[in-house]
């Protein structure tokens, strides 16, 4: 999506339905272009990600309002977790373009995307798990990604055009914080496939729900279904004592109470280890390197509950069709 | 405030105060509080930084420019004010005890405080340039502006929108694990790319000490804040443990610094803000 030289405020962008005809559109120099569909969603192109996108079974969103809640973490393991069945093709795209973790976490620092015939190949962690972020596009640790919204937007829809993931059975996508440019543009290009739905991660504290509840306000707006909510950082046990502390204090109840609120199901609470942020700056799966650990068998369940839902939206939309 | 909608509440071209007016004129010295990382503790820094100031005798103002998560009013409980308009534009929110800390963030705006800001950037765009020329500050020692995390279309207003006021630099946020100081290092970049002066680095959530036998455990890992200054030459400005006391205290927007003395993070943020206000005595 671009925004057109000049535009008014609330210019719907020259890549949306609306271009031309909404209300802001009244008065525009452009506005007779835009109309005219000349800047307006391009068939072809919309066509061509149908097409790439056909190859994909499930696809999930790990969304949060708020940063450092542990999403690119949860994104890494469940994409580990569902690649564990060597059966399945598992597909995860960073389009956290500005702070791109995932590179590090799945142990992939200073990998380089290959162009092919058939567009860019994902780096593989596994012969099963293909991974795509910006930040193997970045020729330095240091290069920062100083963009506005028209080009993150441009480079996400390459990321669905033109990366040849092949036959995928989930496509997980990891997200920035926020509900702005890069989560529209996802779910609008994601339009022209399924999404199964979307998982929100959270930490215990209000300062952290009152954002997470802005998102699942946007996908409500967006129509997007919610699988569900991951408490992060919920609880830590010392390892000495085995005393339990409340780092990150659930004074209004928690997400089990927003849940509640809002209608929404909890899949699951996640307690802070240490050894979860270690094994994420080694690039090392955490739920390999401490399978034992009551942080891996509350990810485990949760990765469970999401396989079951998607298999589940998958039958439901085979009986509608 | 209709987010799809052309008018959010107060938010009147018509009000709108010409530029020249000047409404940072008043203002000695503007801080930014930047990390590339989300959760790091730019708002809980923000934060605790404008009440050591305040309690050190200066005239603080925060500008919240963090559109999608505004936690700022939260951590001041003030979460329920709502901003007026004066004959100079919109008139802050006025925080703490004597009211002395002057506050203006998006979250102001919002009819329900769960609205979300479903915004693309020239949209944001423009409401940091109005927060930036239109809001009636007043005199002031210092204006603190909280961030979101990245280096997008927020970062390069608001450096663009302060560039011709007082601008002192910018205050980076870091947690000590690797992937945080990774995109720390993007923000630098940023920074340097910007031409903003990198006042130091601080490093947050550096070791827990357990309540119950006090023994330190660094679940964010230790030091990586601390490296990454040396690396990049930058001032460090000190490590804020884990504290829960600290934690609590934002979500009840109660003021740490005067309640909780005693605390671990306290000397630490004291310290942040005694440097900053070392800083500015030298640049004035």
């Amino acid at each position: 999506m671009a925004e057109a030289p000049g535009a008014p405020e609330e210019c719907p962008g020259t890549g949306s339905a609306q271009a031309g005809r909404a209300a802001a559109c009244q008065g525009c120099p452009n506005q007779g272009l835009c109309a005219a569909g000349a800047a307006g969603p391009d068939p072809a192109e919309a066509a061509e990600l149908r097409a790439r996108l056909r190859a994909v079974r499930h696809t999930v969103l790990v969304l949060s309002g708020k940063g450092g809640v542990g999403k690119s973490t949860f994104s890494a393991l469940l994409a580990h977790g569902l690649a564990a069945d060597e059966t399945k093709q598992v597909a995860l795209l960073d389009i956290d373009l500005c702070g791109p973790s995932i590179p590090k976490i799945m142990g992939l620092e200073g990998e380089q995307v290959h162009q092919s015939g058939s567009g860019w190949s994902p780096v593989y962690v596994e012969e099963n798990l293909g991974v795509m972020s910006v930040g193997f596009l970045l020729s330095s640790p240091d290069d920062a990604v100083i963009w506005r919204g028209p080009k993150k937007n441009g480079l996400i829809k390459q990321f669905l055009r033109d990366v040849d993931w092949g036959e995928v059975d989930y496509l997980i996508v990891d997200t920035p914080p926020g509900t702005s440019d890069e989560h529209l543009s996802i779910v609008q290009y994601l339009s022209a496939s399924r999404i199964d739905g979307a998982v929100i991660v959270t930490t215990p504290q209000e300062v952290s729900l009152q954002d997470v509840r802005k998102e699942i306000n946007f996908c409500r707006k967006v129509k997007l279904p919610i699988i569900g909510v991951v408490e992060n950082m919920s609880g830590f046990v010392c390892p000495k004592c085995k005393n339990e502390s409340q780092i990150f204090p659930p004074t209004t109840g928690g997400a089990e109470k927003m849940c509640q609120n809002l209608s929404v199901s909890l899949l699951g609470k996640v307690p802070l280890d240490p050894q979860i942020g270690k094994s994420c700056d080694s690039g090392q799966s955490f739920l390999a390197e401490a399978p034992e650990s009551p942080a891996t068998l509350s990810y485990r369940k949760i990765i469970q509950r999401i396989q079951e839902y998607c298999e589940q939206h998958h039958l439901q939309e085979e009986k509608i069709m | 405030m209709a987010l799809w909608g052309p008018s959010p509440r107060g938010y009147s071209m018509a009000l709108c105060t010409p530029a020249d007016r000047a409404n940072l004129a008043g203002v000695r010295h503007i801080v930014l509080v930047l990390s590339g990382k989300g959760g790091v503790g730019k708002s809980t820094l923000s934060t605790e930084l404008a009440l050591a100031l305040r309690h050190a005798g200066k005239r603080v103002g925060i500008l919240d420019v963090d559109l999608c998560g505004p936690s700022i009013p939260r951590m001041l409980r003030v979460q329920d004010s709502a901003v007026h308009q004066c004959d100079s534009g919109w008139v802050p929110v006025f925080v703490g005890q004597d009211k002395a800390i002057a506050l203006m963030s998006i979250g102001f705006l919002l009819e329900r405080p769960d609205d979300a800001v479903v915004w693309r950037g020239p949209k944001k765009n423009a409401l940091i340039k109005q927060f930036v020329t239109d809001v009636a500050w007043g005199e002031l020692d210092f204006l603190i502006v909280d961030t979101p995390p990245g280096t997008s279309d927020e970062h390069i207003s608001t450096v663009e929108a302060l560039r011709p006021h007082q601008l002192l630099g910018a205050v980076l946020v870091t947690t000590p694990q690797a992937v945080s100081v990774g995109d720390v290092r993007r923000e630098l970049t940023f920074c340097r790319k910007a031409g903003l002066h990198i006042l130091g680095i601080v490093e947050n959530m550096s070791g827990f000490v357990c309540p119950h036998c006090s023994e330190c455990t660094n679940i964010f890992s230790k030091g990586g804040g601390e490296e990454l200054a040396k690396h990049a030459g930058v001032p460090f400005l000190g490590c804020v443990p884990l504290d829960p006391q600290l934690s609590q205290s934002l979500e009840e927007g109660r003021d740490f610094i005067q309640e909780f003395p005693k605390s671990s993070a306290f000397p630490a943020l004291t310290h942040i803000a005694q440097q900053i206000l070392d800083t500015s005595q030298r640049s004035s």
